[in-house]
């Protein structure tokens, strides 16, 4: 079950936790896989780990020449293109009122404007093969909200709106476009929370506990396989319990 | 038939599985071919691809049947 051997995947944000999480992942199972981040020698120390089968490809998402470049660059590494996963992202929180539109702008740019752009191009190629695994990486706080975050949150919610669209209009050729939701999950993004913040959270989530990458990772695989195929503008939340849907 | 519109109409017959008969000049990719709007994407795309031009998206709009198609190319392909 959920063998990849001979998938071609492109992981943005690869350098980040849960899409270095992600990136083994799919790699174990056996897909081909290219890693996208900014941090040149993260990638270089996740490629030295992985091994063969790894492409790196530095991009900036921030930059929309470097969005644009990024799919046809992986299709020349990887020789073609089955599996998108669409994860990174920034935050720059602030409270609504005190928001500033460069902080609004920056998260829309990398967390919905770039999975829109990286996911139209990846179709292109996808729909000539009749084959296709695009997995958006969402999070919770788009499904609930979340004080001070509300660039992040809309940015999330319209990962699911274009998840769900682009599903409808690409199901007919094979492809499949889907997102999970994480909660909050060991990474360094939560790795700068206080005990306190960190105790808050946990009265939060039923299973008492941050998440793991690699849990997060397993639901991509699964999202990725053939045996997924069936399934399809669907948000798979993986949250331990603290948000039920 | 030229060249180029056999090459057309080989596209279409294959990509939307008609009969070869059915593809005359007049026909309509939408409305006589039963071809979707995602269809007709991909019959640009296959165009590109077979004649190595480009088809802007305002230029792509106006294709909507083999006609249209047949023109577009002859004038724009190599």
């Amino acid at each position: 079950m959920f063998d990849l051997s001979g998938r071609k995947a492109l992981v943005t944000g690869a350098t980040g936790g849960l899409g270095g999480a992600i990136a083994r992942a799919l790699h174990r199972q056996g897909a081909h896989v290219a890693v996208s981040g900014t941090r040149r020698e993260a990638l270089e120390a996740l490629a030295g780990e992985l091994g063969e089968r790894v492409h790196i490809l530095e991009a900036n998402l921030s930059d929309p020449v470097a969005v644009e470049a990024l799919v046809p660059a992986a299709e020349a590494a990887l020789g073609g293109l089955d599996v998108l996963v669409n994860n990174a992202g920034i935050t720059r929180d602030n409270l609504f009122l005190r928001m500033k539109d460069e902080e609004w702008d920056s998260v829309i740019a990398v967390n919905l404007t770039a999975a829109f752009r990286l996911s139209r191009a990846a179709v292109k190629g996808m729909m000539k093969r009749r084959y296709g695994r695009i997995i958006n990486v969402g999070s919770v706080v788009g499904a609930t909200g979340n004080a001070g975050q509300g660039n992040y949150a809309a940015a999330k919610a319209g990962l699911v709106g274009l998840t769900k669209a682009l599903a409808a209009e690409v199901a007919s050729r094979k492809i499949t476009v889907n997102c999970i939701a994480p909660g909050f999950i060991t990474s360094p993004m939560t790795d700068v929370l206080n005990d306190k913040q960190r105790e808050g959270i946990l009265a939060t989530v039923p299973m008492g506990r941050l998440g793991e990458g690699a849990e997060i990772a397993a639901a991509a695989v699964y999202l990725a396989s053939d045996e997924a195929a069936y399934v399809t503008g669907h948000t798979l939340h993986v949250n331990g319990g603290m948000a039920m849907f | 038939m030229s060249d180029i519109a056999d090459r057309v109409k080989k596209i279409v017959v294959d990509h939307l599985g008609v009969e070869p008969e059915k593809v005359t000049p007049n026909a309509n990719f939408i409305d006589d071919l039963g071809a979707d709007s995602l269809d007709t994407v991909e019959l640009v795309m296959a165009f590109e691809e077979e004649f190595n031009v480009e088809i802007p998206d305002d230029a792509a709009e106006t294709i909507q049947t083999v006609g249209d198609a047949i023109k577009f190319l002859e004038k724009n392909a190599g």
